[in-house]
């Protein structure tokens, strides 16, 4: 933003016109773009007839987004809960009804409380720090300076990747034996004895956060990148007229107009490292048990690749998944509404 | 202002340094990658390991690039990420454009199914998913990942686009409508060039998403000929055969079309998103 500030800082002349345009904005209060999820607009024409009409066109125009939803979203969303209460043998067959006992087992599985635990670090550690890395990155990027695009586009690599192969990637890079992060941080002297990431218990966990941080930050910094860039430049200017200091602009022009991108960066983090399977289920491929899986990949060993291959039992949890990720972020956001609430 | 003269001097340096810092951090593993596809796969197990190879071998790239397996899985992944993308613009548009500047019953209902489907992962539901194409004989299809991505990635697409359309002047449209425009022709003539940058966002999120989709094809797609490339590149290390270098190679030969969309349309991502508030 500094830069912004100092390439207007010569242009004397037209600070009370831009004291004007200001004003203007104010009173306008266009929802300019960096308002991403902006309450919709009113109809064009609010009379009655119309509005009958528009029930019958709204058909017309939302029927193909109503078939996918319902057809590929929430069909399969009955289908799990089908499953759910099914019993199943080994090998995937049904036999017959299980009530309530998947849910029951699920509740009562031994290790359901390490998976929580996991669940929550997890999440609460990629988020946070992604989106203080992506706030810091996107502040970077949205600066001009010689080799901009160039970042921009490194930038963009993790984000192209498939997450599969970055995870087994860094499988590689953590390696005990063949790894070179171990290599790199001997030669700089960081350590004595090469650190068995994947391997030791104290480890994994922080290794796995690091790929998580890793892979979420660009498209994070790009969100709230576009919400920087929605933050007209007369702003910055207004608040360098009354005197705020590069800090104080920041906290108190910044902050509250990337606000709504701040909020879609940390629900769409929330809800895809929660929904995150290729990482967790990679790095942890030598651990056995479920010692550092979360809710998602303990869901697919139950069916898939545990003791107790049981499809009923994954899909009860698969069912718990969803309801955990809708509470969540449904309480979210009302809690944030809450604040925008406060004055 | 001392601070601001100071900051003015050291801004040429500090900001390109600070730049190459963060390009570094964000391509190093990816140069790891390089250096694995670029020497054969026993280097790449030696211990203690190396940082440069040492034995080159720049083959690898030749033998994936005229791997028939590699090349349809290839195959699949175009057409799978290219027409998913299609769809989810085609569907969401309208869906779009019509809740941001219509009232209409149930329309309320509509946008918190929209943001409870985004909620929602393949992965989570990748039981029920198979079930579903399963009664449907849609196992092994492209179609049936083709439809998996479009409806997941349909609601960010929605979202992104309904609050972009709300964000358009509505002055804009009445004057089209008084020139005699229909709604489509109003949609497709006046309002589409304006949100050029939410669609560029929506077909970014959308084309990645879809390319990089792991867990319901690898569920889906049984048939070697008709897996992605992110299930099928992964068989070339196993528990039976480890080509580390090979799979290095293909995963670079991967990324590569996503980077080459991604940069030719990054500047409308961002620097467009400014045009959203219409002077």
């Amino acid at each position: 933003m500094s830069d912004k500030l100092s390439e207007k800082s010569s242009d004397v002349g037209g600070r009370g016109k831009v004291v004007a345009t200001t004003a203007e904005h104010g009173n306008q209060a266009a929802p300019g773009p960096g308002t991403v999820p902006a309450p919709a607009g009113r109809p064009l024409k609010p009379n009655r007839r119309r509005g009958r009409r528009d029930n019958w066109a709204a058909l017309a125009w939302l029927a193909p987004a109503l078939v996918l939803i319902i057809g590929v979203v929430l069909y399969p969303v009955v289908e799990l809960v089908k499953a759910s209460a099914g019993r199943y043998s080994i090998t995937g067959l049904r036999r017959g009804s299980a009530g309530w006992d998947n849910y029951a087992h699920v509740l009562s599985h031994p290790t359901l409380s390490t998976v929580v635990i996991n669940t929550v670090v997890w999440v609460a550690a990629v988020v946070v720090l992604t989106l203080l890395s992506g706030l810091a990155l996107a502040q970077l990027l949205s600066k001009e300076f010689f080799g901009r695009k160039v970042v921009r586009w490194a930038v963009i690599v993790p984000w192209a990747a498939s997450l599969v192969i970055t995870a087994r990637l860094f499988t590689l890079i953590y390696d005990y034996y063949h790894g070179v992060l171990n290599r790199l941080l001997q030669w700089l002297h960081l350590i004595n004895t090469p650190i068995d990431f994947l391997g030791d218990d104290r480890w994994t966990m922080t290794a796995m956060v690091a790929v998580g941080v890793f892979v979420s930050v660009p498209f994070t910094a790009y969100v709230l990148l576009a919400g920087l860039a929605g933050i007209p430049d007369d702003v910055y200017e207004a608040a360098r007229i009354d005197g705020a200091n590069r800090w104080q602009t920041y906290r108190h022009v910044t902050l509250p107009l990337l606000r709504p991108a701040i909020l879609v960066a940390s629900v769409l983090n929330i809800i895809y490292v929660f929904n995150s399977f290729p990482i967790v289920y990679t790095l942890n491929d030598r651990n056995p048990g479920f010692i550092h899986d979360t809710s998602i990949t303990f869901m697919y060993k139950l069916a898939f690749k545990s003791a107790e291959r049981d499809v009923g039992m994954s899909a009860a949890a698969g069912v718990f998944n969803v309801l955990v990720i809708l509470i969540v972020v449904l309480v979210y956001l009302r809690v944030v509404r809450w604040k925008e609430n406060k004055p | 202002m001392p601070s601001l003269i100071r900051w003015r001097t050291l801004r040429p340096v500090v900001l390109p340094l600070g730049g190459l810092a963060i390009a570094t951090v964000f391509l190093a593993p990816f140069a790891v990658m390089l250096l694995d596809a670029l020497r054969p796969s026993g280097d790449v197990l030696q211990s203690p390991p190396t940082f440069l190879p040492r034995q080159w071998q720049l083959s690898t790239f030749g033998t994936i690039l005229s791997d028939e397996r590699f090349l349809n899985w290839l195959r699949t992944s175009v057409i799978v990420a290219a027409t998913s993308t299609l769809i989810v613009l085609l569907v969401a548009v309208p869906a779009a454009y019509f809740t941001a500047r219509f009232t209409f019953r149930g329309r309320t209902a509509f946008l918190l199914l929209v943001l409870v489907t985004q909620m929602f992962s393949p992965t989570s539901l990748v039981v029920g998913l198979y079930r579903e194409f399963f009664e449907l004989g849609l196992v092994n299809t492209y179609l049936a990942i083709i439809l998996t991505n479009s409806a997941f990635n349909l609601a960010f697409a929605i979202w992104i686009l309904q609050s972009f359309f709300a964000s358009i002047p509505k002055e804009i449209e009445e004057a089209s409508h008084l020139d005699g425009c229909g709604r489509v022709r109003t949609l497709s003539q006046v309002m589409l060039p304006l949100t050029r940058p939410a669609l560029v966002t929506a077909v970014i999120f959308t084309f990645i998403a879809s390319w990089n989709e792991y867990v319901v094809a690898l569920t889906l797609m049984q048939d070697d000929a008709l897996k992605p490339l992110t299930v099928g590149i992964s068989s070339y290390v196993t528990g039976y055969e480890q080509h580390w270098d090979q799979l290095f190679a293909a995963s670079i030969i991967a990324i590569i079309p996503v980077v080459i969309l991604f940069a030719s349309i990054e500047k409308h991502l961002v620097g467009g998103l400014t045009a959203g508030s219409v002077k």
